[in-house]
């Protein structure tokens, strides 16, 4: 922290400005043709949504079922405000309004809950989240149970991407500070953690209302990718899909949600032309991965420049 | 008053359905710890192989039952030895995530086999109306409260009385003690999941034959509420997931019975509510055990 | 040993399926392309997948028959499983595979969000069932590109509305509604509206989840009011067990029950517990397989050897099936009327179509790209259709 212009900031910041300018450039010669970029779309909104519940069920161990529901709030908060205001000032008035309900909410939610542990945990989320799916559906507002059509679509690659490498910095940092360390050190024991003075339901907490807001705000950004926002999107399924994401890639693992990501965003595209087999390769695929990697693709491990071979170097300046 | 009393056994019947697959939800949980994410399909299974039981077979209903307790409890052992297993010295996580790629996988085979259209389960029985003084009980109603309430005190007996019923507690209290005491462990395991889902399946077959609509996505939701009913009693404890799921069914009934144009639309959510709020009082449930940790 | 042979086994699966469909799918002859989006897997693949095989039987027919104008019709099917993700990414790769026209989808919902992409590309949706009347609007404007084959929610809650106060002579009605559904709530607030315009008077308005089985509870209680009628606005998957259930409640035994055409639906009666209990039983619908009109008697027919012999099982047409292939010829006959495959003179020529002679009737469309048709009015009597009455718009 000291060095914010190391050489491992610096080449992360190389890769991120090229890898934005090759896409984009990409796309405008049209060699990603705009079934890809709608494919792109999808997995950059569930990178987000998988890192935002990462740091619930990775990085704290608190087993979520009702990320949608949070999910689902932001892609309200969106669609309602771009319907009066569609443009980009008024996504990020919906991604705002979005992101504070789903904070209040989440907090409601998390200063009881949170005492619960482990399943008891998960059910008492997942009702939740059917609760916010119910009223959603029986609110006038909202457009009760048929939703909200003709949303403006404003997604781009330019947003898309600001978003994501916005989501990507702030877990990692979380991952990182000094909140962080203290919700991991609940994940791996919770008596152990309070036994060291650290007030466990506080950083729950924290945890729960960061992983919500983001999901509100990948929510908002999904409500102007698909025109149309309706309550049963966002049901237990979906929660799952979401949660499938972490488990794949690794609980705890940032790098892990992300590839993860592309994967099943990879398979999607090549199961795509199979209507009914489709399910069945996926179930089989979820099933076998479980079987031989229950850990997920990389455990709790990150993939990052660390791994460049400019390991030594680091290790001098820390010694000098 | 009288419409009251028929709200009461209006919940009392769709509950004993809740508690009919919560009995083997909690069955399962009790023993490894595993929200068994595809129980549901399980008693979907059972429901088409009733069906099949009876209508290609030609079976008489109670061998039908009987036809699809087995097969059901085969394809539960099946499922456990190939999927579950391996994942036992894994986190539960990735077991939960194996249980929701079992029920994806049923769910769809059976979408392609059997067509992704409501079937109509037979009606073999000509069902009868008591009228009892403005209260109306139905046969069906009775059959399966009867068999619900007869299979629970038999889960009780075998739980509580029996050389594998204690094999069964000893190894939900500590596994590798019970190894070393001389149970075998992934037979008890096993044969815990046989039972369980031959338990679903038989609430299939019943709730076939008293709904009649069957249908290849028809586990989801009374899954997910058998595990709320498993959870609202106690999860692990039988008499617990009885309770819950009359509770449940119950609150159901009067929600939707009372509740008017202004509340009936939120009778699930009300019930999600009244399940956060039990657990926050007591947290492992109405008739749970609460496990202190050892530090 | 055992895990890897597992695993190779797995991937021979995916693979051979890869290598299957990219052997089959090069053809030298030019031909049309039509695209399809629609609900093949999941829940709501029940109204999905006997549109896809409308489909199919009618480019079978019409390929049989040489083609349009000297050119073979070419289905692209894609599922979107009811993600509205999978709809807009499903049409983004029809846009790509040159198709001419996209039929589908089945729902309001999955329509809802590939309107806006079609119109934005040019290209014309065509859904046989999205009843939602926001379907082929663009805001307060119509969607140039978005068409259905269907009448919309208000026409038909309108036509059993006035039934109900006038053939039925109802002054209450009791109205069940499934809150998960926006089919049934919008024909719920438009029967509610048309009802109460006509003098009477809606009681009680009883709602219940998308999944539930049990309707006991709510009929218990409507039992309880005064009224002459009952509409049950949903498809026979809970229409058919909330008939039979409140058959057994004492005092709903004999009450007139009406419903929406989700009623049609050859499982109803069995849904219901029996044919004995479906009697006073009404509902509009687009379609009958009972109209001796000679052209539904052959569709029927022909439908039933079609899906025979590429299913392996004979299927009797429902009025999903009955609009999609209407929908399907609806398109032919645009493309062959355009003289062309270019989107933009398909849409003139579909638009143009008048009074076109259907299965689901004759079919033009209003300003608002609705079809304008009459609707059937259908008694039941022990579950046989007793009487059907023809309700012009």
């Amino acid at each position: 922290m000291k060095n914010v212009l190391n050489k491992r900031n610096l080449i992360t910041l190389v890769i991120i400005g090229v890898l934005f300018f090759v896409v984009q450039l990409l796309i405008k010669e049209r060699i990603i043709t705009a079934y890809m970029r709608s494919n792109i779309y999808w997995i950059g909104i569930y990178i987000i949504l998988g890192l935002s519940l990462n740091m619930i069920i990775g990085i704290t161990g608190q087993l979520s079922l009702g990320h949608a529901g949070f999910m689902s709030i932001g892609a309200f908060a969106a669609a309602v405000v771009l319907k009066t205001n569609p443009t980009l000032t008024g996504l990020f008035i919906g991604i705002g309004i979005g992101v504070l309900i789903s904070l209040a909410v989440s907090f409601v939610v998390a200063v009881p809950t949170l005492r619960l542990k482990g399943d008891y945990l998960a059910i008492a989320t997942l009702g939740v989240a059917e609760i916010i799916r119910i009223v959603l559906n029986n609110l006038s507002v909202t457009g009760g149970a048929s939703g909200i059509s003709n949303i403006k679509m404003l997604m781009s690659w330019p947003l898309l991407y600001t978003f994501v490498i916005l989501t990507i910095f702030l877990t990692h940092n979380f991952k990182n500070s000094a909140i962080g360390r203290a919700c991991i050190s609940i994940k791996e024991d919770e008596i152990a953690a309070e036994a060291m003075g650290i007030n466990t339901t506080k950083y729950k907490v924290i945890a729960f209302m960061f992983g919500a807001a983001l999901a509100a705000m990948a929510g908002s950004l999904f409500s102007t990718t698909y025109y149309i926002v309706k309550p049963d999107s966002f049901g237990v399924n979906t929660s799952i899909n979401i949660l499938i994401l972490v488990v794949f890639g690794g609980m705890g693992s940032l790098s892990g949600t992300i590839i993860a990501t592309f994967i099943i965003g990879l398979v999607n595209i090549v199961l795509q032309p199979y209507a009914e087999i489709r399910m069945i390769l996926y179930a089989l695929i979820l099933i076998i991965v479980m079987i031989f990697r229950p850990q997920g693709l990389l455990g709790s491990q990150e993939l990052s420049t660390k791994l460049l071979p400019n390991f030594k170097w680091k290790r001098k300046e820390k010694s000098s | 008053m009288l419409e009251f009393l028929n709200q009461i056994i209006n919940g009392l019947s769709l509950g004993s359905i809740y508690a009919l697959v919560a009995l083997g939800y909690t069955m399962v949980y009790g023993i490894i710890r595993l929200i068994n994410f595809a129980h549901g399909e399980i008693y979907m299974f059972g429901a088409f192989a009733g069906m099949l039981a009876i209508t290609v077979l030609r079976l008489p209903f109670f061998l039908a039952l009987i036809f699809a307790m087995v097969v059901s409890a085969l394809l539960g052992v099946v499922i456990e030895r190939v999927a579950y297993k391996p994942l036992r010295k894994s986190t539960k996580t990735a077991a939960l995530i194996t249980a929701i790629g079992i029920s994806f996988l049923l769910q769809n085979v059976t979408a392609m086999v059997m067509g992704n259209n409501t079937s109509a389960f037979p009606q073999v029985f000509d069902q009868k109306v008591y009228d009892l003084g403005g209260i109306r009980i139905n046969s069906l109603q009775i059959l399966i409260f009867g068999v619900t309430i007869v299979l629970m005190f038999l889960l009780q007996f075998i739980v509580l009385k029996t050389k594998l019923g204690r094999a069964m507690r000893a190894v939900a209290v500590d596994k590798d003690a019970s190894v070393l005491m001389g149970v075998n462990v992934d037979n008890t395991i096993t044969i815990t999941f046989a039972i369980g889902s031959a338990l679903a399946a038989a609430a299939g077959v019943l709730i076939g034959l008293y709904h009649i609509r069957v249908v290849f996505w028809m586990g989801t939701a009374p899954g997910l509420k058998a595990f709320v009913a498993a959870v609202f009693g106690g999860i692990g404890s039988i008499p617990g997931a009885m309770i819950g799921g009359f509770a449940i069914g119950l609150m159901e009934a009067l929600v939707a019975g009372y509740g008017g144009t202004m509340w009936s639309p939120y009778r699930d959510a009300v019930v999600y509510l009244l399940l956060i709020i039990v657990l926050l009082v007591k947290p492992s449930g109405l008739l749970g055990k609460n496990v202190k940790e050892k530090v | 040993m055992k895990k890897l042979l597992s695993l190779l086994v797995a991937f021979l699966v995916i693979g051979g399926l890869t290598a299957c469909s990219s052997g089959s799918g090069e053809k030298v002859a030019e031909t049309i392309k039509i695209g399809v989006n629609l609900e093949l897997t999941g829940d709501v693949s029940v109204y999905g997948i006997p549109e896809r095989n409308a489909f199919e039987q009618a480019t079978a027919e019409i390929n049989a028959a040489g083609g349009i104008d000297g050119k073979l019709v070419e289905l692209v099917i894609y599922d979107n499983a009811y993600d509205q993700a999978k709809a807009v990414q499903n049409t983004e790769k029809l846009i790509e595979d040159g198709v001419v026209a996209i039929l589908g989808s089945a729902t309001s919902g999955m329509t809802l969000a590939i309107a806006p992409l079609a119109k934005d590309n040019g290209l014309v949706v065509f859904t046989p069932s999205g009843t939602n009347s926001a379907v082929t609007m663009d805001g307060t404007n119509v969607n140039p590109w978005a068409f259905r084959a269907c009448f919309i929610d208000p026409f038909q809650g309108q036509v059993l509305a006035n039934f109900a106060s006038g053939d039925l002579g109802a002054k209450n009605a009791v109205v069940m509604v499934n809150s998960g559904s926006e089919y049934s709530k919008e024909l719920a607030r438009i029967f509610t509206e048309q009802f109460t315009a006509n003098g009477g008077k809606v009681v009680e308005t009883a709602s219940y989840a998308d999944a539930d089985t049990d309707y006991k509870a709510s009929l218990t209680s409507i039992a309880t009011k005064s009224f002459e009628v009952l509409f049950v606005a949903d498809y026979a998957k809970n229409a058919g067990l909330i008939i039979g259930q409140a058959r057994s409640t004492a005092g709903l035994e004999t009450v007139n029950i009406i419903g929406p055409d989700g009623f049609e639906d050859p499982a109803l009666n069995d849904l219901a517990g029996g044919a004995q209990n479906v009697s006073n039983v009404f509902f509009s619908t687009h379609f009958s397989t009972l109209s001796n009109d000679q052209q539904v008697a052959d569709f029927v027919k022909s439908h039933a050897a079609f899906t025979l012999e590429k299913y392996g099982k004979a299927e009797v047409p429902s009025a999903l099936t009955a609009l999609a292939y209407d929908a399907a010829y609806m398109l032919f006959k645009a493309i062959d009327n355009a003289d062309s495959t270019d989107p933009a003179a398909i849409r003139d020529a579909l638009e143009a179509l008048e009074a076109f002679d259907g299965v689901t009737g004759d079919i033009s469309f209003d300003k608002f790209h609705n079809a304008v048709k009459p609707a059937f009015l259908i008694e039941l009597n022990n579950g046989v259709p007793v009487n059907a009455t023809i309700v012009n718009p």
